[in-house]
């Protein structure tokens, strides 16, 4: 009962803050929109037991992605008085745009249903902790896979002190 | 699973027991806050050799009271060119994310409110929400000196996280655990076995205790400047910002900030006392421990560091805007990563 209304809350959550993100004209609506959005989400990841995804959920998407973001808005839109805003989408746009989102949805929706999902029982019946599991599945099986993801963000951050450096 | 909080244990796990775990740390936020403010008073006139507040109660001990009463009278005002939408949600999202993090702080032996075994990991996560808050009021004032204190606040915070962040890796790598209360546990038995002075173990532990406590230190100063508090408040430096990014708030709103201020501050306090000072236990070991002696000890130890906060307040100067980057980026970082190490080697060995 009590996991039914927190579901329905996250869920309405979230779909009603995303279509703000889409529909909204004033992108720092949008922005501020897709905070509610990321904790919705996170939400639903808690009542899946999800635990450690959840929280990451929020400190990537919250607190990283979503203040680079707004960091971008703020500089740009407010500060230089440059107005961003889709100001130029005419009808033959909005066509092709609205034709291709369609056919995503109906292929995502014809994929979702006629896909056969192999559902396997728990076998690990303790489902109050993922980290420890988390933890050492990315430190033994999926090792290749971490270690290239650090590698990588470590080239990103090398990369980013070098274009800083050089003015 | 076990559970620690004390109401499902006399309730069930039901709404009621839920109603309350959430209602009785905002009690105790409340008359913390109103206790935090009457010490900010105090402790700065003592400082400066005044008196501070004497005419309201004995000694001046319903100051604060009197300060609630005022800021419920005040006007509520929104610039005419502010957006008015994010200018009311901002106090709201700050006054959230702070509160947020009161979820996982355990009290005592038989109270957190929600026991998660990767409390600090969430209790770093929701403050991710002050930062979108502040950014949020910054803007939304449609004022230059808002938004200069907003972008600094949140530019303090970000750097100011990782050396904090590399500090709670390495409390979480010396005791095994993200869970708050099994990290409190482990530091059960006296003083010895604060992870301030190396944790539990054997005498092999000594070579690691000046690294524990450069790392308390390194949080201390980190939670400082996470928390907007002097030396680093330079977001609401009043001779550059007027007040940084609430200077257009007014009224309740602006006591919202001041409160997400103050529950911030005991936030960063908790978990310095639970990872470094051993939370609710005693530090005699078993003498005057237990429930309500924990509760005791664990609000005793928050408390006084609340007091070197507001001590520090008082005492130092502000640091420039590129004293703390520097600081931040060249002096603590590089000892966090370099306690992170030996403190990783200790675990390996041992």
């Amino acid at each position: 009962m009590l996991v039914d209304i927190v579901f329905w809350f996250f869920a309405v959550l979230i779909i009603g803050s995303a279509l703000v993100v889409v529909l909204s004209k004033n992108m720092i609506y949008s922005v501020f929109a897709l905070l509610f959005t990321f904790f919705g989400v996170a939400g639903i990841y808690v009542l899946l037991n999800a635990d450690f995804l959840a929280v990451t959920q929020i400190m990537i998407y919250i607190g990283g992605i979503l203040v680079l973001l707004i960091f971008g808005i703020m500089l740009t839109s407010n500060v230089t008085g440059v107005d961003i805003k889709s100001v130029q989408t005419g009808k033959i746009q909005m066509f092709f745009a609205g034709l291709v989102s369609i056919l995503i949805i109906v292929s995502i929706s014809f994929i979702a249903y006629s896909t056969n999902w192999k559902v396997s029982p728990t076998t690990n019946t303790d489902v109050s902790t993922t980290i420890e599991s988390i933890g050492k599945q990315l430190l033994t099986n999926y090792l290749l896979a971490f270690e290239s993801a650090s590698v990588l963000l470590l080239i990103a951050i090398i990369g980013a002190a070098l274009i800083a450096r050089r003015k | 699973m076990e559970t620690f909080n004390v109401f499902e244990k006399i309730f069930g796990l039901n709404f009621l027991s839920a109603l309350i775990s959430v209602i009785l740390p905002l009690v105790f936020l409340i008359i913390y806050a109103l206790i935090a403010i009457l010490g900010e008073l105090k402790i700065s006139a003592w400082i400066q050799e005044r008196l501070g507040p004497m005419r309201t109660g004995p000694y001046g001990i319903l100051q604060p009271l009197a300060e609630v009463v005022k800021l419920i009278q005040k006007e509520d005002i929104v610039p005419a060119g502010a957006n008015r939408l994010l200018f009311n949600l901002a106090p709201y999202v700050i006054f959230a994310g702070s509160f947020a993090g009161f979820a996982v702080i355990p009290f005592s032996a038989a109270f957190v409110p929600a026991e998660i075994n990767i409390g600090l990991f969430y209790v770093f996560a929701v403050g991710a929400f002050a930062v979108i808050g502040i950014v949020m009021g910054g803007w939304a004032s449609n004022n230059k000196y808002s938004l200069l204190g907003a972008m600094r606040s949140a530019s303090q915070m970000i750097s100011y996280e990782i050396p904090g962040a590399l500090v709670i890796l390495s409390a979480a790598v010396l005791a095994n655990s993200l869970d708050m209360q099994k990290i409190t546990t482990l530091q059960d038995g006296g003083f010895w076995n604060w992870f301030l002075f190396g944790g539990p173990g054997n005498w092999t532990k000594i070579w690691i205790i000046p690294f524990t406590l450069l790392l308390s230190l390194i949080y201390m100063i980190a939670s400082l400047a996470e928390t907007n508090r002097t030396p680093f408040d330079i977001p609401e430096g009043e001779s550059e910002l007027v007040a940084g990014y609430h200077t257009e708030y007014s009224g309740m709103k602006f006591a919202m900030f001041f409160f997400a201020e103050y529950s911030n501050m005991f936030i960063v306090a908790a978990i310095l006392t639970v990872v470094f000072l051993g939370g609710w236990t005693s530090p005699f070991g078993t003498f005057m421990g237990g429930f309500w002696w924990g509760i005791f000890w664990f609000i005793l130890k928050a408390m006084f560091i609340v007091f070197i906060q507001i001590w520090l307040r008082w005492t130092l100067p502000r640091v420039r805007v590129d004293q703390l980057m520097y600081l931040g980026w060249k002096v603590l970082l590089p000892f966090s990563l370099v306690c992170f190490i030996v403190i990783s080697l200790y675990r390996i060995i041992y």
